[in-house]
């Protein structure tokens, strides 16, 4: 939690998650309610001409989402939009990451990404924040 | 390819989502949430809330929860192996938490056409609100390929 004005250039406190197991998948799957069989069954994908499943867009959105609300409390939180821009592979271990880009009239924006350690790009953000 | 005067006609019923603890404790859990407002109802009214919190990418999962998510999309004659999700949004007007009843309204505000019919952008928004209040808004980007058309 931010304990002095919020300044352009400022971090976020950046966080690696534990690789994305399938069970991971599973959980997310059943307690997001997103249960599109192709982040969970293996048969589904390989029949779309995929290799295996892969990880919500969604789960990266909520890792990155623990990264703004462990950074403000969340009723500061106005807006959060990501673009999803790779696919996250299973046992993928993403790293969630976070900068103040602007500070204007009480509002903070902040750049938020998402990547896995082979340095792709997974997913791309901006959240706006009351500064103040 | 998606009819197009159809996809902004369809009528898509309003959703009552009844936020439960548990529900949210799962969900928190799955995403390796350890922050106790998410997770402990007195951790969470210490901290000055009346429930445990929603929390902020959760309004997505709210709209998963109709008999069948998905319908609108099939509909539309959309194959849902093909199916990405694109961009995602929300805008927040309030907290919502745990024992809350939300209203969800989801209506298909755009489709576009992509890479010459390769693929097509739905975009799709849920107004959630609680009473008369609106607490969020949550606008989805599905991008449907086509795979044959890519060739």
């Amino acid at each position: 939690m931010t304990s002095r004005r919020i300044q352009v250039g400022d971090p976020l406190p950046a966080f690696s998650c534990s690789p994305i197991t399938r069970t991971t998948l599973a959980l997310f799957a059943g307690a997001s309610g997103d249960t599109n069989p192709i982040h969970i069954d293996l048969d589904v994908a390989r029949s779309a001409g995929l290799d295996d499943v892969f990880a919500h867009g969604m789960l990266s959105m909520a890792y990155l989402g623990r990264l703004l609300t462990s950074w403000v409390p969340q009723d500061r939180i106005i807006s959060y939009a990501v673009r999803f821009i790779a696919i996250t592979p299973v046992h993928a271990a993403p790293t969630c990451t976070g900068v103040v880009s602007a500070v204007n009239d009480g509002v903070a924006t902040v750049d938020l990404t998402v990547s896995l350690p082979d340095g792709t790009v997974t997913l791309t953000g901006r959240a706006d924040i009351h500064s103040d | 390819m998606i009819d197009v005067d159809k996809a902004l006609s369809l009528e898509l019923a309003p959703l009552t989502f009844e936020v439960e603890r548990g529900r949210l404790r799962a969900f928190a859990r799955s995403i390796g949430e350890t922050d106790p407002v998410y997770l402990d109802v007195r951790a969470a009214q210490a901290a000055g809330h009346p429930d445990l919190v929603v929390p902020p990418t959760f309004f997505f999962s709210m709209s998963m929860e109709s008999d069948a998510p998905f319908a609108y999309l099939e509909s539309l004659g959309v194959d849902m192996r093909f199916v990405l999700h694109g961009e995602q949004s929300f805008e927040y007007q309030r907290l919502a938490y745990a024992g809350d009843a939300l209203v969800l309204h989801d209506r298909i505000i755009d489709v576009q056409v992509k890479r010459g019919g390769a693929m097509e952008l739905v975009v799709k928004q849920t107004r959630v609100h609680r009473g008369e209040v609106l607490v969020a808004t949550a606008t989805g980007v599905i991008v449907v390929q086509h795979r044959q058309a890519a060739a």
